[in-house]
């Protein structure tokens, strides 16, 4: 794990946030508010999907790496919240100066790529197996911590943000995302509620 | 609404609408004052407040974002850099929008340890020149009039109070159940956290709704007692106050005879403003409050206002904190409902028996939102990224239990707020520069309530259990001391009664106040001392011994 912890635990204690990176904080509020508005946009029109700041060529690359962050097995993963899209979303609104990690970190991906499988073509060709084997290889670069920040973030943000998809992320680890709950609230408050009940 | 000239000389200007300014404007309208609010934020309303994690974390609407920017160091040797680690509160309410909404009373001990346990030598460890048993009916007050929710007597420890909670305890969660049988196990006392936040209807307002979205969060529906919806309101209602938002004083001026004429701002279009008034009151926390003063130069206090003594700034104190965290069998689902519902107060004074000074408060919590957890809250040994990453993403994030140490934090002539010399704000003001470094002690008490923490997830059952190590604070929200309250003149900036030694027509009146950190839960005690001071400028203000500048 990351050295961030101690410093996101502190900042739990400071009521402000829990873990994202501080280069993510610094997002400005009018920015983000728009990424939202452009994102719950995206989300009515009639063609869901469409692409703001990648090619499609691209676009496949970065969501096989997403994919490999958060993967599909029995249960949806990255390529079914659409967090490609939260991404594209996020470059094109309030993540605007992020561009330049993504277009020269492709370059990167592709000549690890190249270089560990010369007579693969594109990592979106590869097997899972040799993904992961390109993605170990770059894993301390800042194109693969800033895609993997970007993907945890549109899994779980608000599914408005084009990520999170039919909330598949909330669902994932068990977010209600109602907003409006009653007790009990989780097994151990439940279970001291049934005995208080029977002790009367 | 009432409107005020800038030309008109207003009986008061309040600087800050968090919940001192809230309170003093409330209570200062009541007997009759005229009153000016000088808010730096923006004045939002439950409409304008977000379910949406993603913006908390950057949410400049609700704090101080890259426009106030704050340097850290943590000696004066070292050059301070740009830190995310202190921001406060911004908006109308201050930082009561967004805070978590717990809300403890300090313990009578906390009002004079360096009496019961002595000096700490090097430090700046002291009495509060006011005692409990006097602020004992401003807490009632408090928790009357904003609205908490609490057991009173329920802790042993809790120091003796004239009236019960005006409202239930909130309903335990799942942390609060494994805190009480963790704090069986090991002979502690676990007692329900008092919350500024309505269990139930009060007051025309209604009750939480449990939808987690607390601590970083506006609440959309008004149950947290937050000075916007508890005292705004009705000072708004007054007809007597002014409450202009996303206006930035940026001096204090003072006539040749050193009495505060008004109060210098940038509006919402950058205009210069002067407001008159026949007296300032401060209220704009620990960085705020002190980094005002010391903007407002003059011939006659070169040093800043109120600063002959070069006291202002000094004594800093962020709090400091400790956790350690678990993983449960069955699932706590502790992104509902408020923060937390159970704490101990057991190691809450300092044992002379421990060899240092120190004590705290720990309580019980969970994971709240999901994108804090799955990017940097999950347990040490999971893997970053891949299939196993998502198993652990999929099982553990409402398993996970968090117990969260409050500690003291010594009052050091060191830790101080000051100006930077060379990073401004978006209105070209010197930064607030911050240097802190713990004293020892600090870091002794942190290694204890680290132990008592690990302890208490154990006796909870968990499976697995873990803890950062200790570390020293490089951020926190909660700002007290820097503009010290005491009884001579010498060592403090304002008096018992938060007047300034130096300034007979100026307050201070909120967290830099403070002598001592008590155990970290600010809150309070802030607004206590907030319902004290008006008593007493309502007094001065009605003798005419509050003497305004030409003789008005």
């Amino acid at each position: 794990m990351p050295k961030k912890q101690g410093a996101s635990r502190r900042s739990f204690l400071a009521g402000s946030a829990t873990g994202l990176s501080s280069a993510w904080l610094v997002s400005q509020w009018p920015a983000i508010l728009a990424a939202q508005e452009h994102a719950q946009k995206v989300a009515r029109s009639s063609k869901p999907g469409k692409l703001g700041f990648f090619s499609a060529e691209q676009a496949a690359e970065v969501e096989s790496v997403a994919a490999q962050i958060v993967p599909t097995d029995d249960t949806p993963g990255a390529r079914e919240a659409g967090c490609l899209y939260f991404i594209d979303s996020a470059l094109t609104t309030f993540d605007v100066k992020k561009q330049s990690v993504y277009t020269q970190g492709l370059k990167v991906l592709q000549a690890k790529t190249a270089e560990l499988f010369p007579s693969g073509g594109k990592f979106s060709a590869l097997t899972p197996a040799q993904q992961i084997q390109v993605l170990k290889a770059i894993e301390k670069t800042p194109f693969f911590t800033q895609v993997r920040v970007h993907t945890i973030t549109g899994l779980l943000a608000n599914p408005e943000y084009g990520g999170n998809q039919g909330k598949v992320g909330w669902n994932l680890i068990g977010f209600e995302g109602k907003f409006n709950y009653a007790p009990p609230f989780g097994y151990y408050d439940g279970e001291s509620n049934k005995l208080t009940a029977k002790r009367g | 609404m009432t409107k005020f000239s800038p030309n008109t000389q207003v009986d008061f200007v309040v600087v800050g609408s968090g919940v001192s300014g809230g309170i003093m404007a409330k209570e200062l309208t009541a007997a009759g004052f005229q009153v000016v609010i000088l808010e730096q934020g923006d004045y939002l309303r439950e409409k304008d407040f977000e379910y949406d994690q993603l913006k908390r974390t950057s949410h400049s609407s609700l704090l101080s974002d890259e426009a106030n920017p704050v340097t850290f160091r943590q000696t004066d040797q070292e050059k301070a850099t740009l830190s995310n680690g202190f921001r406060y509160g911004r908006c109308v309410g201050g930082g009561t929008v967004h805070y978590s909404g717990s809300s403890w009373r300090h313990h009578e001990s906390d009002f004079h340890e360096r009496s019961l346990l002595g000096p700490v030598s090097g430090t700046g460890f002291d009495d509060w020149p006011v005692t409990y048993a006097e602020l004992e009916p401003y807490y009632t007050k408090v928790e009357w009039e904003i609205g908490y929710s609490g057991l009173g007597g329920a802790s042993p420890f809790e120091s003796p109070r004239s009236k019960p909670y005006p409202l239930p305890p909130m309903p335990n969660k799942s942390s609060g159940v494994l805190m009480e049988r963790a704090a069986k196990k090991l002979g502690y006392h676990a007692v329900p956290v008092p919350v500024a936040m309505l269990s139930q209807a009060y007051r025309g307002r209604s009750a939480c709704i449990h939808c987690g979205y607390c601590s970083g969060f506006g609440c959309k529906v008004g149950a947290k007692s937050s000075a916007l919806v508890s005292v705004i309101p009705i000072v708004e209602r007054s007809n007597k106050c002014e409450l202009r938002p996303n206006s930035f004083v940026r001096e204090i001026s003072v006539d040749s005879a050193g009495r505060v004429t008004g109060a210098v701002y940038f509006d919402a279009n950058r205009k210069e403003v002067f407001q008159k008034a026949k007296a300032v009151i401060v209220c704009g926390n620990g960085l705020g409050s002190p980094r005002l003063l010391l903007m407002s130069k003059s011939s006659r206090f070169p040093d800043g206002l109120a600063n002959s003594n070069g006291v202002v700034g000094k004594y800093f104190l962020p709090g400091c904190g400790v956790s350690a965290h678990g993983m449960m069998d069955h699932e706590l689902n502790e992104y509902k409902s408020v923060t937390t519902t159970r704490a101990i107060e057991d190691f809450y004074n300092s044992d002379p028996k421990r060899g240092y000074y120190g004590g705290g408060r720990i309580d019980a919590r969970g994971n709240s939102t999901p994108i804090g957890f799955a990017l940097g809250g999950m347990s040490p040994d999971t893997p970053t990224w891949g299939a196993e990453y998502k198993k652990a993403l999929r099982n553990d994030f409402d398993r996970y239990l968090t117990m969260q140490g409050f500690l003291t934090c010594l009052p050091l002539e060191t830790n101080n707020v000051t100006l930077d010399p060379d990073v401004k704000d978006a209105w070209g003001l010197p930064a607030i520069r911050v240097t802190y470094k713990d004293h020892p002690d600090d870091m002794k008490n942190k290694a204890f309530f680290r132990e008592r923490a690990l302890e208490l997830i154990e006796a909870a059952g968990a499976v697995k259990k873990w803890a950062d190590p200790v570390s020293e604070e490089r951020a926190m929200g909660h700002t007290m001391g820097g503009c010290r309250m005491g009884n001579d003149p010498k060592t403090s900036v304002v008096d018992k009664f938060h007047r300034a030694h130096d300034v007979p027509n100026l307050y201070v009146v909120d967290g830099s106040s403070f002598v001592t950190s008590a155990r970290n839960h600010p809150t309070c005690t802030i607004s206590a001392l907030a319902y004290r001071a008006a008593d007493n400028i309502i007094k001065n203000a009605k003798n005419g011994s509050i003497k305004s500048p030409t003789g008005a």
